[in-house]
């Protein structure tokens, strides 16, 4: 039951094969049994589960069915949950239980999905390899040595283990991409603005991006539609129709044209990984797409910009946390300084500190125009190389992550060792484009993620490339073994 | 630019972060490693670029400005680490 899509899932729930509760169960079942050697849930909800899944075999049963009507989902411990805690990854909402379910939540509720659970993380989305999370890193289930990517590490690790069908993630610098990749899963980033903000907790405003990861891209073409479309709480949602993600899956891609940016297969990529993403690409020939070398000249500056433009406003979001209204309090504060200094002190970890630190440098007087307004023409510069590609080609392909998995703590003392495993990810964020990735082959039983980028607002045509390759390939039907 | 011990515990005092004595060079060292980072950045002529705030260049939207949210004051302070008569206490702050 567990080796089924969440499209295969609908299907049976609604033809009364199986209930809802049953499936519900058999999941939380096999989270008590194999999660102990991952980590990738920070809270299992099974009394709510079981009471949400009997309310979707009753909708089942009346015929009001929708899609996820019935099919278990985990979320990122970003997400604010009603009632349960939501704790970011961090000591500092370790005891946080939101007033209120955010939109995505809430959208997920209202199409009958069952929530198992939320997933472990990176404190405060910042990290990529789920290593700084207060609960302890998550382990990739292809190999419990290594790391799962991150910052969703919770959630990919989760959907690669068969432990949930699907689970929400967040992106800011590729943190559903990068996972997906490390893990063998299928993942997306919309456009910004395609999906409601509200109530996931904030980490970079003009960069936040929630989305769906699961194992196939017609999976996430279901969730997408759940989870995207208009919301006036949140100020940059977009006021746009959703897409029909489903049904523009089996569109013909011949004469699709692919760009192939050459500074994505260029020093720092692993050859056995550039190896399995030109495979890759031969089978995107074999479907009929012409493929055209293009040029992103400022790639090189995403990673700078970025650790100005996000840790800026972490630095801004992050203000909130301050030991007053909610969220960690130090103890025998002795005055009003003392409990925030100490309350945060205590309450972030060493990378949340740090981002802090760096962004409250580049904000501080005098040093604005260097660093923050800079990064924002950067940004532009990083803008302007998309669109100029996309007057030439349909969308952009190449490697999710410059390597597979790395081992656990092969790079946690070093932040800019780790910063440049988000090298061909982060891009997407600043110009604000929609982004995927797809497995698309395995070096050394580790699987390789091929990304592929589109122009704003085109999931549609992101999740129909993805899901002709998966047609003609089964690396996304492949599980790590001992989680079959 | 190179960040020193004094350097950090202004940054951290700006930022209300508690920084431990001993926590305090390896902030310095990573935070300057960092900074060079970034720094590459400034390799590039970016007269006349207009700086790019959003995505898409979006201008945020307004609402009217109506009350929207009703008061769950004592729904919200369930989560505060210490309240009082609906009031958030802190430490005494006027001497």
């Amino acid at each position: 039951m567990h080796n089924k899509t969440i499209a295969e899932l609908a299907t049976v729930l609604q033809q009364g094969e199986v209930s809802s509760v049953e499936l519900t169960q058999h999941f939380i079942d096999r989270i008590e049994k194999l999660d102990a050697g991952l980590n990738a849930f920070i809270t299992v909800t099974p009394e709510a589960a079981l009471q949400a899944a009997k309310a979707a075999d009753a909708r089942i049963k009346a015929g009001e069915a929708a899609p996820l009507t019935g099919v278990p989902i985990a979320h990122k411990d970003i997400f604010c949950t009603s009632g349960v805690r939501t704790s970011c990854g961090s000591r500092m909402l370790d005891n946080f239980v939101a007033p209120y379910d955010a939109t995505v939540v809430e959208r997920f509720r209202a199409a009958g999905a069952v929530m198992v659970g939320k997933t472990n993380m990176d404190e405060f989305a910042m990290g990529s390899s789920n290593e700084t999370s207060f609960y302890g890193p998550v382990k990739n289930p292809w190999d419990t040595e290594r790391v799962p990517g991150g910052s969703s590490g919770g959630s990919a690790a989760a959907v690669a283990a068969r432990l949930a069908p699907g689970a929400t993630g967040t992106d800011t610098g590729g943190s559903i991409r990068q996972p997906a990749a490390l893990c063998g899963i299928t993942g997306l980033k919309p456009t910004y603005g395609r999906v409601s903000r509200w109530g996931m907790i904030a980490f970079a405003s003009s960069l936040d991006q929630g989305g769906p990861m699961a194992r196939t891209a017609e999976d996430c073409a279901i969730m997408l539609g759940a989870m995207a479309g208009f919301d006036e709480r949140d100020s940059t949602s977009i006021e746009r129709p959703v897409d029909d993600y489903v049904g523009a899956l089996n569109t013909d891609i011949a004469g699709l044209k692919i760009g192939l940016p050459k500074e994505y297969f260029g020093e720092g990529l692993d050859p056995d990984v550039a190896r399995a993403i030109e495979a890759a690409i031969d089978e995107y020939k074999k479907l009929g797409a012409e493929v055209v070398e293009i040029s992103l000249p400022n790639t090189h500056l995403a990673v700078p910009a970025y650790y100005v433009v996000a840790p800026a406003e972490c630095s801004s979001n992050l203000s909130r946390f301050d030991g007053v209204r909610y969220g960690y309090r130090c103890e025998d504060p002795k005055d009003l300084v003392d409990l925030y200094t100490r309350s945060r002190g205590e309450g972030f970890g060493a990378e949340v500190k740090r981002r802090i630190m760096i962004g409250t440098y580049a904000l501080s007087a005098g040093y604005y125009d260097a660093y923050y307004l800079k990064a924002q023409k950067i940004r532009r510069l990083i803008s302007d190389d998309f669109r100029k590609a996309f007057e030439q080609v349909d969308v952009i392909m190449g490697p999710s992550s410059p390597s597979t998995a790395f081992k656990v703590g092969e790079k946690a003392d070093d932040p800019v060792t780790m910063y440049l495993s988000d090298i061909y990810t982060i891009a997407a964020n600043l110009a604000g484009l929609p982004g995927m990735s797809v497995p698309a082959g395995e070096v050394g039983g580790l699987p390789v993620g091929l990304q592929i980028i589109g122009n704003y607002f085109d999931e549609a045509r992101l999740l129909n490339v993805a899901h002709r390759f998966q047609q003609v390939t089964d690396w996304h039907s492949h599980a790590p073994r001992g989680f079959e | 630019m190179e960040l020193g011990p004094k350097d950090i515990e202004k940054i951290a005092h700006l930022a209300r972060l508690r920084i431990e004595e001993g926590d305090i060079p390896a902030y310095a060292d990573n935070l300057t490693h960092i900074l060079d980072l970034v720094e590459q950045m400034n390799g590039v002529d970016t007269d006349g670029v207009a700086p790019m705030a959003h995505p898409q260049d979006a201008s945020q939207r307004l609402r009217p400005d109506v009350v929207t949210e009703e008061n769950q004051r004592d729904h919200f302070q369930g989560n505060a680490p210490a309240t009082e008569a609906g009031l958030y206490l802190v430490p005494k702050v006027i001497e």
